[in-house]
């Protein structure tokens, strides 16, 4: 047994963590933070350049073909950063879904646009409120177009392309739900910017009005791509959001060690040494489900569906933990619009709903272990 | 990034299952799987001699205290070994609850800070469970603050002489030896005057109490020392630095890591699998879900946590303070997971009878059994206070007493 990544996989973490150190700054966040730009093009065209968008894809496609560990490693340092940039969407989601459903010819044009960072792509799933759900999903296909509307669809408004769930059948089963690829700039397509939490991650409405569109997989598989495309992205984002947490933790701790209060640092004081020990505790705990749901992500092992549910749940608590109690450590300078604590604040609290709620994924969670139990 | 045996380890697993299969006292593994914190007795059986039983025949077969020397007692394994035997082992392991103490921090302060001779004399009878060791740190006056104990010992020729009471003493009723901490100089500053020795509990002049503890049944103890003699040869390390050698102790505590803090999910989940609620089973409930869920990644995070932590054992580093927050989680969860257990069953939740209770009153007993988990081994507060401090490296607490000889420091809190 070895549940550690290499030493290799950890030398790319520090290269990624160095780029982004220098490369995206709280500075270049805010840019984005303060809608200046809807996302960082310079740092994207970095990433780029790094092979860091490709880490997953194969050479065949255009990649760097490294691999999902690898990915995992640059996603901690991406929410580490709170890079705004449509990583997520694109990496996470579109490229995920090409890999898992897409024929050669999609795969070819687009996941080596993906790594080559000439192309943003996104998944256009939710219609309104609510959790993914095949029931949800009104928008129809036929004939090879689609008509339909989605929202909030991540990075919406400056994505190239998405990949879109669309119903095709109406028998009420799963089987009713296909995915296509639809290029956002070839028209069809009515695009709308939506003021959301989190600016530097954009969210938009997609009006599709008989939007052409190629099928991605077969005719009514979309569900089950769907379902394993969630799962992976669960796992790489919980990477993302134990980096957020980590980073908040660093934040708070560096703060209690320098302000003074009653003549001592305000870490010296129990209560908030004890805020600071739990999240310690939760980041802890996040990261260790989340080595567990790479493990199961990069050897595509039958535990997959129960890891990624474990990963994000636990992933979205301590961010969401970490993030709050580092504005309360930092009291009222940590709520103020200058301090970058609301930013992680945001990000925490807009990727705990991305893939559906926190309620949703324990709802799975446990499904996954009764099945699991039950065989 | 794996979880695959190597050839070595698969083969070291083959053997350890083979042998467990052909020894392990299979009468009692039913009960003992079905056993949870608070309850581990055994029906028609004294649970000391099953558990003493199975530990001299591990022992005799060469599979006691795995990662001790073999000239101690052990099998100089590696600490993947160990867990692959504690995988084997299963339930059985259950039996070794008695022997946590002794295996855990009295042995490891023996291999330090004991003569060779000593050694070998003591320590292959603590593996193999013929004798059973306790812990005499606690006292009235400290616990969390273990350096304000009062006990003391004085030279007299060769010999020290005890005088003090110790509490909250595990297992000290069926023990056989005991490290003791005691105070030899009152007149310099607490931690200062502290030294280390280990004793016979037979030894004229220790009388052991059992206290009955809130849950009713009685672990732990006080012991009072009169006028007790300890030769000087039984000291463990030199006067004065007991509180070094209590440090040695105390971290060897935490290389116990894997051996699998109990947090009462596996059972909750069992449990909300086979219970009937009005609208039907308690695990399609959508609010039991949801809390499930939460304990699950609790617990699902500390398992993987002691993973992350074995791995970086078997690369030859050094078990941190960071593997403190096994026993902070695990004991406030075992807690809560009682709470909600006993929720689920509604009115009849106050039911602790075998035959009357849900689940033969398991989660009752957890629940009784579980402040002492929070408390025991250095409470939460203890345990957040050395992640602050040791692992993010957070100011120390202000210490008063720190720098004032101990016979100076005040007693009482409201004067
Ligand atoms: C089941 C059980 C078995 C035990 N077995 C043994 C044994 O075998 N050998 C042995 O030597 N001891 C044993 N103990 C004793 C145990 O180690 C102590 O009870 C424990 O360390 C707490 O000390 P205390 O009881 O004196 O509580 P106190 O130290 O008086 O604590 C009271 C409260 O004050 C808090 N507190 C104290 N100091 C601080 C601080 N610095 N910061 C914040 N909060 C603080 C505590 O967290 C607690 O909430 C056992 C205890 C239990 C419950």
């Amino acid at each position: 047994m070895n549940f550690d990544f290499s030493d290799e996989q950890k030398q790319m973490r520090d290269e990624a963590r160095k780029f982004l150190a220098e490369k995206c700054p709280p500075k270049a966040v805010r840019e984005v933070l303060d809608g200046k730009a809807p996302y960082d093009k310079a740092l994207w065209k970095g990433l780029a350049e790094m092979g860091f968008l490709g880490v997953a894809i194969p050479e065949a496609f255009g990649g760097a073909g490294a691999g999902h560990l690898e990915l995992c490693v640059i996603a901690e340092e991406m929410g580490r950063a709170n890079a705004p940039v449509p990583f997520s969407s694109t990496v996470y989601l579109a490229a995920e879904a090409l890999l898992l459903a897409g024929s050669d010819a999609q795969k070819q044009k687009w996941l080596s646009k993906i790594a080559s960072g000439e192309a943003i792509g996104t998944l256009a799933l939710f219609e309104g409120k609510g959790n993914p759900s095949p029931k949800a999903i009104k928008l129809q296909a036929s004939g090879g177009t689609l008509t339909g509307m989605k929202k909030p669809v991540p990075d919406g408004a400056i994505a190239d392309f998405a990949v879109v769930a669309a119903r095709t059948g109406s028998t009420g089963r799963d089987s009713d739900i296909s995915l296509f690829l639809v290029d956002l700039k070839a028209g069809g397509v009515e695009v709308k910017s939506l003021t959301n939490v989190d600016p530097t991650r954009g969210q938009a409405e997609l009006t599709f009005k008989n939007a052409k569109a190629e099928p991605l997989g077969a005719a009514g598989d979309g569900w089950s791509i769907l379902t394993q495309v969630l799962d992976r992205a669960a796992v790489l984002l919980a990477f993302e959001q134990v980096g957020g947490s980590d980073r908040a933790l660093e934040m708070g701790r560096d703060y209690a060690l320098d302000r003074i209060a009653f003549g001592r640092p305000i870490g010296s004081f129990q209560a908030v040494k004890h805020i600071l020990a739990d999240m310690y505790v939760s980041a802890t705990l996040a990261r260790s489900n989340c080595y567990y749901g790479a493990w199961a992500l990069s050897t595509n092992a039958s535990e997959l569906p129960e890891a990624a549910a474990a990963a994000r749940i636990s992933a979205t608590q301590a961010f969401q933990h970490c993030s709050k109690n580092n504005i309360q450590v930092h009291g009222g300078m940590g709520f103020t619009w200058e301090f970058d604590c609301h930013m992680y604040y945001r990000r925490a609290n807009t990727t705990a709903l991305t893939l559906g709620s926190l309620s949703y994924w324990e709802d799975q969670l446990i499904d996954r272990m009764r099945k699991k139990n039950a065989a | 990034m794996n979880f695959d045996d190597t050839p070595q380890e698969a083969a070291f697993r083959a053997e350890a299952k083979a042998w467990i299969s052909a020894n392990a006292p299979k009468q009692y593994e039913e009960e003992l799987r079905k056993s949870s914190l608070g309850r581990t007795a055994l029906k028609g059986a004294n649970i000391l001699e099953v558990a003493k039983a199975w530990q001299k025949k591990k022992a005799d077969a060469g599979w006691a205290c795995l990662h001790w020397p073999k000239e101690y007692g052990g099998r100089g394994s590696s600490p993947i070994e160990r867990v692959i035997w504690q995988q084997e082992e299963g339930p059985f392991g259950k039996l070794s609850g008695m022997f946590i103490i002794g295996h855990g921090m009295c042995g490891p302060t023996m291999m330090a800070f004991a003569g060779e001779e000593q050694k070998r004399k003591y320590l292959p009878p603590l593996a193999s469970g013929e004798k059973v060791w306790c812990q005499l740190f606690s006292e009235p006056a400290g616990g969390s603050d273990v350096a304000g104990l009062r006990t003391r010992a004085e030279k007299s020729g060769d010999d020290w002489v005890i005088n003090g009471q110790k509490i909250w003493t595990s297992g000290a009723h069926y023990s056989d030896y005991g490290i003791l901490l005691t105070r030899t100089d009152p007149n310099v500053a607490k931690h200062k005057g502290l030294t280390m020795f280990f004793l016979d509990m037979k030894s004229p002049g220790v009388e052991v109490r059992p206290i009955k503890q809130a849950s009713g049944q009685s672990d732990f103890n006080e012991v009072y020392f009169t006028d007790v003699k300890i030769p000087d040869s039984q000291r463990l390390g030199a006067v004065n630095d007991g509180w070094n050698v209590s440090l040695t102790t105390l971290m060897n505590e935490r290389m116990s890591i894997g051996a699998g803090v109990s947090t009462g999910f596996p059972e909750l989940f069992d449990f909300c699998n086979s219970l009937m609620l009005e609208d039907g089973p308690a695990i399609e409930d959508r609010s039991v879900r949801s809390k499930l869920a939460t304990y699950a990644v609790k617990a699902s995070g500390l398992r993987y946590t002691s993973m992350r932590a074995i791995s970086a054992l078997s690369k030859g580093e050094r078990p941190g303070p960071e593997n403190s927050i096994g026993k902070l989680v695990a004991g406030s969860m075992v807690q809560e997971v009682a709470m909600y257990a006993l929720d689920l069953q509604g009115a009849a939740g106050v039911l602790s009878g075998p035959e009357d209770a849900e689940v033969a009153g398991k989660f009752q007993a957890m629940l009784l059994r579980a402040p002492g988990t929070r408390v025991e081994g250095g409470t939460d507060e203890i345990m957040r206070n050395i992640i602050a401090e040791r692992v993010l490296g957070l100011p120390g607490d202000i210490r008063v007493d720190k720098d004032v000889p101990f016979n100076e420091i005040p007693t009482k809190g409201r004067a």
